[in-house]
């Protein structure tokens, strides 16, 4: 396949958080708004110098992206709704760049988030898609739980991992998410509490799942030029892939469209996986950030034991690994979980981490993954960003 | 005679009753094709007819040439249990009445992968297995996975039992006793065990032979009970009502006669007494009861049967007003299908072709056995189908209608006169 062309000087920069909450009255409007709020006073911009807007949300409904410009009341000359929850930030990135490289935006906020009341997650997932609704969601109404628990339960088998490789990767990240005030889980979690906690759908165990939740992320894409006239830190997005249904004869899901387009992806960023200082995953269930590290070329298949074995995953350790805490434990906000990653990682590659910071990271890999559609989920995508001098 | 099914402790006045819940029922209209076969206890997907491709989930165009000729066909269910898992926390509050529920990912042999209840017989991914359907509470198709090699009961799997209508230990009312048909059923019925038979009696001073026999059955107890007399019907539903758990209708009267072969309606207007208004009276006397008592297990009201005709689907004009009769009888029992199906108390309709009775003299062999067709209910209620076309005349006529509804009508009558 041709390496598409590269992005030349595209850079992400503001990145916003809107804190999570467990719950709350607002609804998704809110979030989003107070999200573009936040990048505003971030970049000390006015409204309209915003003219592309990618929005991403599972709440938002009826409206769209189109009903957000006039509630918001922006005027912008490139929109997007981008429907693809854990993949949404990946795909808005990689179509922003290309608007704003070619002049079609000149700044593009790019945003996640949903609102969370107290039925709304059942309500959600009820109808989430036609095939869900006809043929999964009738046989016990487990959601996602019940699709990650299909999925955890064959990789276990096929390839020898254990709940402890899982617990492995969940005590390191609540180790991360001790750092970030704005994780929603406050209390270290020890391995044997994640071995030990009621089961939700075996083999998932609660610690397994994330928490669903209200909240927001928000970041801008731009060129270079932009940002430094503008005196905005940034990174340089440096290559971006997406797929959507790879690989559908596969009888359960093992691998996501990562593995068909990694190479491309490096190709294009110029860069490989021994590069990449720090791996921000798509993590609503451990199982599938095993299935990133293969697919983005850190280990290869089947070796995920081996490689989790021999690495450490905290901030500070051999592997520093979703560095805010990630969802499973930061919490889930919606589709801001498909863009929690990405501002970590500006945060990251520009000194202002909200946790710890991964020491002297130069590149980063983002991940998305998204949208459990009937069987496994359809949407895959992944960014190699870059600090802004190499 | 199986031994009796114990009886559970009385009720607790103090403890509320508990309310039905049901399975998600939302469906789009394409996924109610399953729906339709698993009424009917089979399973079929949508197959391709341009390029084979079997289809799961139900779809629009073929997944594979995109061609929109997709048409439902019979499959033998077979495949292997890929991987599982089992809840213990559901969304649903049905579910999480019920926990724990062991569903898994099957891959047919014929290419697809379908979400399935879990029956206890299935060993551990992998293994093979075969899919059948049931109607889950809503009424839907659920799809379950049984061992390859056996053919166990749904009823031996206790989560599964509730998708049945088991008649053992329940309490039952058979509406009218001096039908040969009510006759063989009480029998079945008390065979299958079932705690309680009470047996509808109209106009007593007129004795019959069959009805006097079931009198020395230890489960069977005759109560007055005139479906053209709606005082009989509100009376029996006063007393007995809130007990019931299955009700079988197998009330009619038949004559046989066309249009031309009789002056005057007065027959007919019996026919429809009996055989539609008085499933109209039965149904405004018991169905509220039934309803509020679907979720009250472990004696809660689960299934209500209506014995009919397979002329309720085309008019066989040599009994032409009959099946009007049947035909109204039927349209009704959709009508409370849709009334009862919110509380999951379920109604399977038996349409049986000519029975060999009387009535039925002058129809050529084969003729449905009184017997079989009390075999047929009791087998509609141990399963979880909601229309049984019992014997060779039902399965041929339902399978041209089926295939062509206006060519039956033509076919049907051929026999007028």
């Amino acid at each position: 396949m041709p390496v598409p062309a590269p992005y030349d000087d595209v850079v992400l920069a503001a990145p916003v958080t809107v804190p999570y909450v467990r719950y709350s009255i607002k609804s998704a409007h809110w979030f989003l708004g107070r999200a573009v709020a936040e990048l505003l006073a971030a970049a000390k911009i006015p409204k309209a110098r915003i003219d592309g807007l990618a929005v991403a949300s599972f709440t938002l409904a009826p409206d769209t992206a189109v009903g957000l410009t006039q509630h918001l009341d922006m005027t912008v000359r490139w929109l997007d709704h981008v429907p693809m929850g854990g993949a949404s930030g990946i795909v808005s990135i990689r179509r922003a760049a290309r608007a704003v490289q070619n002049g079609d935006a000149d700044i593009v906020a790019c945003i996640g988030g949903d609102t969370n009341h107290t039925d709304s997650f059942r309500r959600n997932t009820s109808a989430f898609s036609q095939f869900s609704q006809d043929a999964v969601y009738p046989y016990g109404s487990g959601g996602p739980n019940a699709s990650f628990a299909f999925l955890t339960a064959y990789y276990m088998r096929t390839y020898g991992a254990t709940r402890e490789d899982f617990g492995k990767l969940c005590v390191a990240q609540r180790d991360n998410a001790l750092k970030n005030p704005l994780a929603l889980f406050k209390k270290p979690l020890a391995l044997e509490q994640y071995l030990d906690a009621r089961l939700v759908a075996d083999p998932l165990r609660l610690f397994d799942c994330v928490m669903p939740c209200a909240g927001a992320e928000g970041f801008l894409v731009m060129r270079r030029a932009t940002a430094e006239e503008l005196g905005l830190r940034y990174v340089r997005l440096l290559g971006a892939i997406e797929r959507h249904n790879a690989f559908p004869d596969d009888p359960v899901q093992y691998r996501g469209g990562w593995v068909m387009d990694r190479d491309t992806l490096y190709a294009q960023a110029g860069v490989g996986p021994e590069d990449i200082d720090f791996l921000e995953t798509y993590d609503d269930y451990p199982v599938i950030n095993v299935l990133q590290f293969e697919g983005l070329g850190f280990c290869r298949e089947g070796e995920v034991p081996a490689f989790v074995r021999a690495n450490t995953f905290e901030v500070g350790g051999s592997f520093p690994f979703n560095t805010s805490g990630g969802q499973l434990s930061v919490g889930q906000a919606g589709a801001a979980g498909g863009h929690l990653g990405i501002t970590e990682a500006i945060r990251q590659l520009t000194g202002q981490p909200l946790g710890a910071q991964v020491p002297s990271a130069r590149h980063g890999v983002v991940s998305g993954f998204g949208m459990i559609n009937y069987d496994r989920g359809v949407c895959s995508g992944a960014v190699v960003l870059a600090a802004a001098r190499p | 005679m199986p031994e009796r099914a114990p009886r559970p402790q009385p009720k607790n006045p103090i403890l509320p009753t508990r309310q039905a819940t049901l399975p998600p029922a939302s469906r789009s209209r394409v996924a109610l094709g399953l729906t339709a076969v698993a009424a009917r206890g089979r399973f079929a997907l949508q197959v391709c007819r341009d390029c084979s491709a079997v289809q799961y989930p139900p779809r629009e165009v073929c997944r594979s040439c995109l061609s929109h000729r997709l048409v439902w066909r019979p499959q033998d269910g077979k495949g292997e249990l890929l991987t599982e898992t089992t809840l213990c926390a559901a969304q649903e509050l049905y579910f999480r009445e019920r926990l724990p529920w062991r569903i898994g990912l099957v891959r047919l042999d014929a290419g697809v992968n379908l979400v399935a209840y879990l029956h206890t017989g299935v060993g551990t991914a992998p293994c093979r297995v075969r899919i059948e359907t049931a109607l889950d509470r809503a009424g839907q198709a659920a799809l379950i996975a049984m061992p390859e090699k056996r053919r166990p009961d749904l009823s031996e799997d206790p989560k599964l039992r509730e998708l049945t209508c088991d008649p053992r230990g329940r309490k039952i009312l058979v509406t009218d006793g001096k039908t040969s048909v009510a006759q063989a059923t009480v029998q079945a019925l008390a065979n299958a065990g079932a705690d309680k038979i009470w047996i509808g009696e109209a106009e007593p001073w007129k004795k019959v032979a069959g009805l006097e026999a079931l009198r020395e059955l230890r489960q069977a107890t005759i109560v007055p009970l005139d479906l053209t007399d709606g005082g009989s019907v509100q009376k029996l539903a006063g007393e007995i009502g809130g007990k019931v758990e299955i009700l079988i209708n197998t009330a009619d009267h038949h004559r046989t006669f066309s249009i031309a072969a009789r002056r005057g309606v007065e027959t007919a207007q019996l026919e429809m007494d009996v055989n539609y208004f008085g499933l109209l009276r039965l149904a405004q006397a018991f169905a509220p009861v039934l309803k509020a008592r679907a979720a009250d297990q472990p004696t809660n009201a689960i299934a209500w049967v209506n014995v009919l005709s397979i002329f309720a689907l085309a008019n066989y004009p040599p009994h032409g007003t009959y099946s009007a009769s049947k035909a109204a009888a039927f349209s009704l029992s959709q009508d409370l299908r849709a009334e009862l199906r919110p509380a999951g108390v379920r109604v399977i309709n038996l349409f049986p072709g000519p029975i060999d009775d009387d009535w039925d003299q002058l129809e050529m062999p084969p003729k449905l056995a009184p017997a079989a067709l009390a075999t047929a209910v009791v087998q509609a209620l141990k399963g979880s189908i909601e229309d049984v076309y019992p014997g060779d005349v039902a399965q041929d006529w339902v399978a041209r209608y089926l295939d062509n509804p206006k060519g039956l009508e033509r076919e049907a009558g051929e026999g007028a006169r």
